[in-house]
């Protein structure tokens, strides 16, 4: 055992001398990838070439479909059944020559070795990635077993080390766990353990912390940025995220519509990019780093108009009842005591990580959660509503001042519906408008959010998700509202398409005199949008600030930490590496 | 996992008495009893029975008396005697009939089971990994089949060809002249050459629904993210598809066997009758036909408690097999 620990220790020693070298350690040369579709072949990836070096990491930049996912798990003979390597190699150096991986067929027992002893890989989604009916510990051991022919306990003993590498609390207990008793980056940590059980000289991670909070994601990412350095490996990063990128990458490859367009160290690509994609990525990442909002910041607060929507004590607490059953002594406050107003014409964001309460206060405001107590008074028309004391009946009426955008372009929309119908149904149910009119009505709205009225025929099936975030924009204003709660609007999107949504919506505003609460857990995108930021922890409000105050000059120790995590798009001045943290 | 087990055992209590009444009531709901179809039946044949006598046995057997006390006096005797009743029929403790038949029905339910399972799983994870292929294709063709094909004409054919080609002797579990004889390893071995008819009549269906099922189950699995991890960890394909994506895809036919107990019972009864196997479904037909209240009566009650018996071992299972059931 010790011996074993010695040899490796030396191999990691070995390893990072060579890293000095910066040896490459793998090839790809003129790789294309393509996919039998029904009707059509999918020339889904086209003449990629690159190099992993060790200890290096390349990141694989570019918006979804661009290939950059199909790429990475060709290294490793991954692909769907209708795919094929149509051209190229991919060589993995060796001692005693170097592999061809892309001939080699699924079950050559050369390509077992490769996958997983050889190379690791790290996926985005550690919930699904990982089986949930086995424990933790079994499926790493499983790798330790195959590739490094280790018993039983041994395996085991090897497992509750490399726990202990990746910083999972109680190891020795923690082996025995299952997936769902884990929370996102513990899983995420479970499983880089598992991708690094083999000591691969590769490792492949494919998005792994989109997922996950930002808290959270500088987290991971050093310790994947760790693990690299003492153990010399080279590293795939693939993200869509240009701070990621600026943060962790040596080298960065560009790709769109399945070309590298691009490729440079990062300090080049960044600072001195050649391509127009990449010119435009990099436009629309570093524009959401200001404000838009600057110049109206200090206006609502500083004339101080009477508010549009006022939350006092605002609670919503789970399995506090005290039933004969047996009550919950310990309910769960998920949003706690929350006060704060909206005025007229303002954008309000509200930031914090998965589980602070964000979503539900969204929730509370529309009452479609029913809140445990506090008040949410609406300033609307004539008279003050209180919005907690409202019937089912009144309560519609409160729906259509106060709408709400949803995050799910693909979800939201009825693929039933055309696009018409999918507008104009609030306006139906309101019995607002029919027939010319409405016609006319969802007109106008299409033209509003920037798309042609002659698609209203059509079905949302036919819209890219950009596209159909304005739909969904375009059916929330349908009956003229004065408040949108739009809850992760812009989270499912990429970033250039993020921007414009956000332009349109800030456009909007202009010209309706709308007020917004913009739920979302990314900064930046609060940042851009945003005059006033609160930021939410554990159902509190912790702080809440000008965005500019809060993103450049937090004051509570939570949101310094919140805001230090976020990787900043700028090579020269890594942020998270410097980042504050906060202990509870 | 035990608190559960217990709290479930309580649970079935109120629903088991609740299945008595009603079974009870439903060999009571049809008109006459037993006395009256006899009756009707030694008429058809000429004979004349003194009407005092049937008064008398009337009386004897309880029929006058209330319908609550008839229960009462039938579940009374099985709760605290074990004693379910007297057959009229046969003239015989309804215990006694129902023992009689529960060991060779067991013995054919369990081994068409293992059938179904023997065929049906290897076929389902190659179909779902192989789809389109003509494999696949192949023995969807045969499962099909097998699903069409009314059990009792599989029955008639294999006699058939058992008789002619094998010269077996047609029907029952054993050859007759081993029927009462006691058990060794001759009559075991006759046992065998009998019971794989029934085991492939009544199994073939179920395989061609088992095929179907898991191939389905298992198509949605092998496209989850966690098949690629294993993959991507070096894992060869069937290796790495049977530790993961056939475990979760194997939910269904845990759940499935808590029907399977119940139909010890009641199932194959068309099979058993054509293939004249000793099993309990031809005599609860004939205990129902003839209002044979007390062996019918039995029989509906011992399915209900199979019923209760297999869906709690299924949830156990169930249980043992994905842990997101056990620790909720």
């Amino acid at each position: 055992m010790k011996a074993d620990a010695m040899q490796r220790q030396a191999v990691n020693t070995e390893r990072a001398a060579d890293a000095a070298a910066g040896e490459v350690v793998l090839t790809v040369e003129n790789l294309s990838l393509d996919f039998r579709l029904r009707t059509e072949i999918l020339h889904a990836v086209r003449n990629v070439s690159f190099q992993l070096r060790r200890g290096q990491t390349l990141c694989l930049v570019g918006e979804s479909g661009s290939g950059k996912s199909v790429t990475a798990r060709a290294l490793l003979r991954i692909l769907d059944k209708n795919g094929a390597i149509t051209s190229g190699r991919i060589l993995l150096a060796g001692k005693t020559g170097a592999i061809d991986i892309a001939p080699l067929t699924e079950r050559s027992p050369e390509l077992l070795k490769i996958r997983g002893g050889r190379i690791g890989l790290i996926f985005q989604e550690p919930m699904s990635s990982l089986s949930p009916v086995h424990t933790i510990g079994s499926q790493i051991t499983e790798a330790l077993r195959l590739h490094r022919r280790m018993d039983k306990k041994q395996a085991r003993a090897e497992t509750i080390e490399l726990l202990r590498q990746v910083e999972i609390p109680n190891p020795d207990t923690a082996i025995d766990r299952y997936t769902f008793e884990f929370s996102g980056g513990m899983r995420q940590r479970a499983m880089i353990a598992m991708a690094l059980a083999a000591d691969p000289e590769i490792l492949i991670a494919d998005e792994p912390t989109t997922a996950l909070d930002v808290t959270t994601q500088a987290e991971i990412l050093d310790l994947i940025k760790r693990l690299q350095v003492s153990r010399g490996m080279a590293m795939l990063l693939i993200t869509h995220d240009m701070g990621v990128v600026a943060e962790v990458a040596d080298t960065v490859a560009v790709m769109h519509y399945g070309r590298i367009v691009e490729t440079g160290s990062t300090d080049a690509i960044f600072y001195d990019p050649k391509h127009a994609y990449t010119r435009s990525l990099l436009r629309s990442t570093v524009k959401l780093e200001q404000n838009q909002r600057s110049y109206a910041a200090a206006a609502p607060v500083a004339t101080a108009p009477a508010p549009v929507l006022s939350l006092r004590n605002l609670s919503k607490t789970y399995g506090a009842s005290t039933g004969w059953l047996g009550g919950n002594s310990n309910p769960i406050r998920a949003v706690d005591a929350v006060s704060f107003d909206l005025y007229p014409g303002e954008n309000l964001g509200i930031v914090g990580e998965s589980g602070s309460g964000k979503t539900t206060l969204g929730r509370l405001i529309l009452r479609t959660v029913e809140p445990s107590s506090g008040t949410i008074t609406y300033f609307g028309q004539d008279k003050p509503v209180e919005v907690t004391g409202l019937s089912k009946h009144e309560l519609k009426s409160f729906h259509r001042d106060v709408r709400l955008v949803f995050q799910d372009p693909f979800a939201s929309l009825n693929p039933r519906m055309t696009v018409k119908q999918v507008i104009g149904d609030p306006l139906v149910v309101s019995g607002k408008a029919k027939g010319a009119a409405l016609e006319q009505r969802v007109a106008e709205l299409l033209e509003l959010v920037g798309l042609d009225p002659m698609a209203m025929e059509r079905y949302p099936h036919a819209f890219s998700g950009g596209q159909r975030q304005r739909i969904g924009i375009a059916r929330a204003l349908a009956l003229d509202p004065r408040i949108l709660i739009a809850d992760e609007a812009t989270a499912a999107l990429d970033v250039s398409i993020r921007a414009q949504i956000l332009d349109l919506l800030l456009d909007i505003q202009k010209r309706l005199e709308l007020s917004f609460i913009f739920i979302s857990h990314d900064i930046s995108v609060v940042r851009y949008f945003c005059d006033r930021v609160a930021v939410m922890h554990r159902g509190k409000l912790v702080e809440m600030g000008t965005a500019e105050q809060i993103c450049t000059d937090p004051k509570e120790p939570y949101t310094r930490s919140l805001i230090s995590a976020v990787p900043n798009p700028d090579p020269r001045n890594k942020r998270m590496l410097h980042r504050t943290r906060f202990s509870v | 996992m035990l608190n559960y087990v217990i709290k479930r055992l309580i649970y079935m209590i109120p629903t088991l008495f609740g299945m008595s009444m009603i079974a009870f009531m439903i060999i009571q709901l049809p008109p006459g009893d037993y006395l009256s179809s006899l009756l009707a039946t030694m008429a058809d044949s000429g004979q004349n029975i003194d009407p005092a006598q049937v008064e008398a046995l009337r009386r004897s057997y309880g029929f006058d008396d209330p319908i609550w006390l008839q229960y009462w006096k039938w579940i009374s005797g099985i709760l605290f005697r074990g004693d379910f009743g007297y057959s009229f029929e046969w003239n015989r403790p309804v215990a006694d009939l129902i023992w009689e038949r529960m060991g060779s029905t067991l013995a054919l339910s369990i081994a068409s089971l293992l059938f179904v399972w023997a065929v049906s799983l290897p076929i389902g994870i190659y179909s779902a990994m192989r789809r389109h292929s003509v494999g696949d294709y192949a023995f969807t063709f045969l499962g099909f089949i097998g699903l069409a094909i009314p059990n009792f004409i599989l029955a008639l054919t294999l006699m058939y060809v058992s008789y002619k080609f094998f010269g077996q002797s047609v029907g029952g579990l054993f050859s007759p002249e081993y029927v009462e004889a006691p058990w060794s390893v001759a009559k075991f071995v006759d046992l065998l050459g009998h019971i794989w008819i029934a085991v492939i009549v009544i199994g073939t269906s179920g395989t061609a629904a088992l095929i179907r099922i898991l191939r389905a189950n298992l198509t949605d699995e092998l496209n989850k993210p966690y098949v690629i991890t294993a993959k991507a960890k070096g894992l060869p394909e069937y290796r790495a598809v049977i530790k993961y994506p056939v475990r979760i895809a194997l939910n269904p036919f845990v759940s499935a066997i808590g029907w399977v107990l119940p139909e010890l019972i009641s199932g194959v009864t068309i099979t058993a009758i054509v293939l004249n196997l000793p099993t309990a479904g031809p005599l609860l037909l004939r205990a129902l036909i003839s209002q044979d209240m007390y062996l019918a009566g039995s029989f509906i009650l011992l399915m209900g408690v199979l019923t209760l018996v297999g869906m709690l071992v299924s949830d156990i299972l169930l249980a043992l097999l994905d842990p997101r059931i056990r620790f909720n």
